[in-house]
């Protein structure tokens, strides 16, 4: 186990320096600079001289990426070119943690809820208990997070004023954007472990365990949930990356100071050294989020981690 | 294949366990009065009563299928018994009903789609048809053990095997999981796993076909259970591994004490095992009897059948029918007629209009369900 992991994080080198190399590279090729809006007003050329020597930009391209590396190293993510100023690594570390929070917060409430909502669905298989779980995934699925944050502000905070509209400064105001944002990943996750866990029923070994007088419950939790796992996890991975990365719909309509905002921005305003750290970041992120799951895998399915 | 082991085979009038006790000196040996005496006068009682009845008495037996197509009559009015100790086979064509009614017999058919409709299955004296549910898990596992046909998928991937085997034993014995770990180790050095206590740890995948089907006889055996359920448990494996694990079977059984259902599509093998053999066709038994009795003188086509596509050095036989033509019919459409008669060559009208009974051949103990060969309207020789 031990080895699996280490061969999995030495894979997390190359995977990171190809997506820098690739985002690095897509940056410089796009049309364009950060100094050239499309504003009726452009920068005259010797200040955009000054500012592309004042950022490095006139260096040969590979002495760009070289620098960009070796200050990423050091932990400075560079500069960026609009926010005067003020260096991306001060931006992210101001607005990453907001994002981090919403999204891990989501991902828990999909997987707390949406695991006991499959296994109550398959263990209640075509009775009500199923019926309702099959209606919140539906609705969950076909729902995108935005209509969801608007109804849930309309009805929790408008109309009943249970909640704040927006903002992210204490509990109350987690509650509806982490509803708002996992609706989709709850019924994904529920979805899923019905599937899998009624696919288990049939298992062979599953009747061996009741051939061996064993419990109900026993027969499920010890037998049949951890098999039933296996499939889920692989969705669980994918997941957590989109609900991090995918949640500037819902800090925008709840006005979380988050750094899916910065990025939105980031790129309307040709921002690239900010849409490359953020992307770096995100690449980062996914890759090792993907870790995480192929551990959680291996150390669920016991024929991954002897292989 | 260890088709010929006569020493193996009882009588099955008298059962392999120890001889009978005798209640009417107890007066004399143990007193009454005393707690350690009654308890002696009762168990002496409860093995007397023991060896005037049956281990397993299945009575009308019948299971259903209730399909969108229609009623599957897999199991249909099966009866038998079974003696302590002994090895009964139960043997057929695939689809004649022979896991259902293994299945039948721990209530663990799947329901839905399948229910048992009828009959009375009486073990060890307890009608289990009329238990709860709790009270059949208990037997489960405990006093029947299961083996079930392939050992690749019946084993859970993701629980070693040490915890697998243990399990039974910590629910039913009580025993401590230390306790419980010993006995999974000196079950596995029994079924013949090679460094058990190493091997405790270890995942089913990192084991072969053949040892894994051990696995599965140490997890049947790990409560000492009074009968053993084995549903083809050599069927998946290679030829070469299926010979060591019926010897182990028949090995265990005998030191255990544990009468067995063997279930098979393979004659021989129910040759070399088994004291009485149980042939099944669509859903019901046609001709049951002492293993020499059957083999040197089947009172049904179909038996006959089964018995020459076994390879046998004399011809005799051959004359009478090669191999077996056709299919076995659906069991959705079942009439008042022989269930053979559309692949029996001796069939006339009434295999067509009444339905043969089990009725008795050459003595109580061999029955058959064939009009052709009926004590007084046969016509097959
Ligand atoms: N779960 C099920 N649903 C419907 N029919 C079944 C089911 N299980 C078994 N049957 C039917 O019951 C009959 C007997 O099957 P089975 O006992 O498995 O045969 P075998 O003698 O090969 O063990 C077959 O016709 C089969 O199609
Ligand atoms: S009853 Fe008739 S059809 Fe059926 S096996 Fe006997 S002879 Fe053949
Ligand atoms: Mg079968």
């Amino acid at each position: 186990m031990t080895t699996y992991i280490i061969r999995r994080v030495a894979w997390l080198i190359p995977v990171v320096f190809v997506v820098s190399v690739i985002t690095f590279l897509l940056m410089h090729a796009a049309p364009g600079t950060p100094f050239q809006p499309v504003s009726d007003r452009p920068l005259p050329p010797a200040v955009i001289e000054r500012l592309e020597e004042q950022f490095g930009l006139n260096e040969p391209i590979y002495i760009q990426y070289v620098n960009w590396v070796g200050n990423i190293l050091q932990g400075d993510l560079g500069p960026s070119y609009r926010i005067r100023g003020r260096g991306v690594s001060d931006i992210i570390a101001d607005n990453m943690w907001a994002s981090v929070q919403l999204g891990t917060m989501s991902f828990a409430l999909a997987v707390i809820l949406g695991i006991p909502l499959g296994v109550i669905a398959a263990l209640r298989q075509n009775k009500w208990p199923d019926y309702l779980s099959t209606f919140i995934s539906v609705i969950g699925i076909a729902t995108p997070s935005f209509v969801l944050a608007v109804l849930l502000v309309l009805i929790f905070s408008v109309t009943l004023h249970w909640f704040p509209t927006s903002g992210w400064r204490g509990p109350e105001y987690w509650v509806l954007p982490v509803v708002a944002l996992s609706g989709y990943g709850i019924a994904q996750v529920a979805r899923y472990t019905r599937a899998s866990m009624l696919e288990v029923t049939r298992r062979d070994y599953v009747r061996t365990a009741q051939s061996k007088g064993l419990k109900e419950r026993s027969i499920v939790t010890v037998h049949m949930l951890r098999n039933a796992f296996i499939p889920v996890v692989t969705i669980l991975g994918p997941l957590l990356a989109g609900l991090i990365t995918g949640s500037f719909v819902v800090e925008s309509v709840f006005a979380i100071p988050g750094i899916g905002r910065f990025f939105v921005d980031a790129i309307f305003q040709r921002d690239y050294g900010l849409i490359m750290a953020v992307t770096l970041l995100y690449a980062v992120l996914i890759a090792v989020m993907n870790l995480v799951v192929d551990v959680a895998y291996a150390w669920i399915d016991p024929r991954i981690r002897y292989s | 294949m260890t088709a010929t082991d006569d020493d193996r085979r009882v009588d099955p009038g008298s059962p392999a366990v120890a001889e009978l006790p005798d209640t009417e000196k107890l007066p004399e040996a143990v007193s009454l009065e005393t707690e350690e005496g009654r308890r002696l006068a009762a168990q002496l009682a409860d093995e007397k009563a023991r060896h005037a009845r049956k281990l397993l008495e299945v009575r009308d037996l019948s299971t259903q299928f209730f399909t969108k197509d229609g009623v599957v009559h897999a199991v249909d009015r099966v009866s038998f018994e079974l003696d302590y100790g002994e090895t009964l086979g139960l043997v057929g064509e695939s689809g004649c009903g022979k896991s259902v009614t293994a299945l039948s017999l721990t209530r663990l058919v799947p329901d839905p789609p399948g229910k048992i409709t009828s009959g009375e299955v009486i073990f060890d004296g307890v009608d289990i048809m009329k238990l709860s549910s709790e009270e059949m898990r208990l037997l489960r596992g405990k006093r029947i053990g299961f083996i079930f046909q392939d050992p690749m998928t019946s084993l859970n991937p993701t629980l070693t095997i040490g915890f697998q085997i243990a399990e039974s034993a910590r629910l039913h014995l009580g025993l401590s999981n230390r306790a419980a770990n010993d006995r999974a180790v000196e079950l596995l050095s029994k079924v013949g796993i090679p460094r058990a206590r190493d091997r405790m740890g270890d995942y089913p995948h990192q084991f072969s076909g053949g040892m894994r089907q051990r696995v599965m006889i140490a997890i049947a055996l790990a409560c000492d259970p009074m009968l053993l359920l084995a549903d083809e448990p050599t069927t998946a494996l290679d030829v070469t591994i299926q010979a060591q694990i019926l010897e182990l079977i028949r090995s265990l059984s005998d030191e255990f004490g544990t009468a067995v259902i063997l279930i098979t599509h393979d004659l021989g093998i129910a040759a070399g095992m088994c004291h009485r053999v149980n042939v099944m066709y669509a859903g019901q038994i046609v001709e049951t009897g002492v293993v020499d009795d059957l083999f040197e003188n089947p009172r049904m086509p179909y038996a006959w059948g089964l018995l020459d596509s076994l390879p046998r050095l004399d011809e005799e036989r051959g004359s009478r029918l090669r191999t077996i033509e056709g299919m076995p019919p659906d069991l959705i459409h079942v009439g008042d007629d022989c269930r053979f008669a559309p692949r029996c060559p001796y069939s006339r009208d009434i295999c067509l209009e009444d339905e043969p009974q089990l009725t008795e051949r050459e003595g109580p103990d061999h029955l058959a369900r064939c009009w052709g060969t009926e004590p007084g309207r046969a016509w097959i020789e």
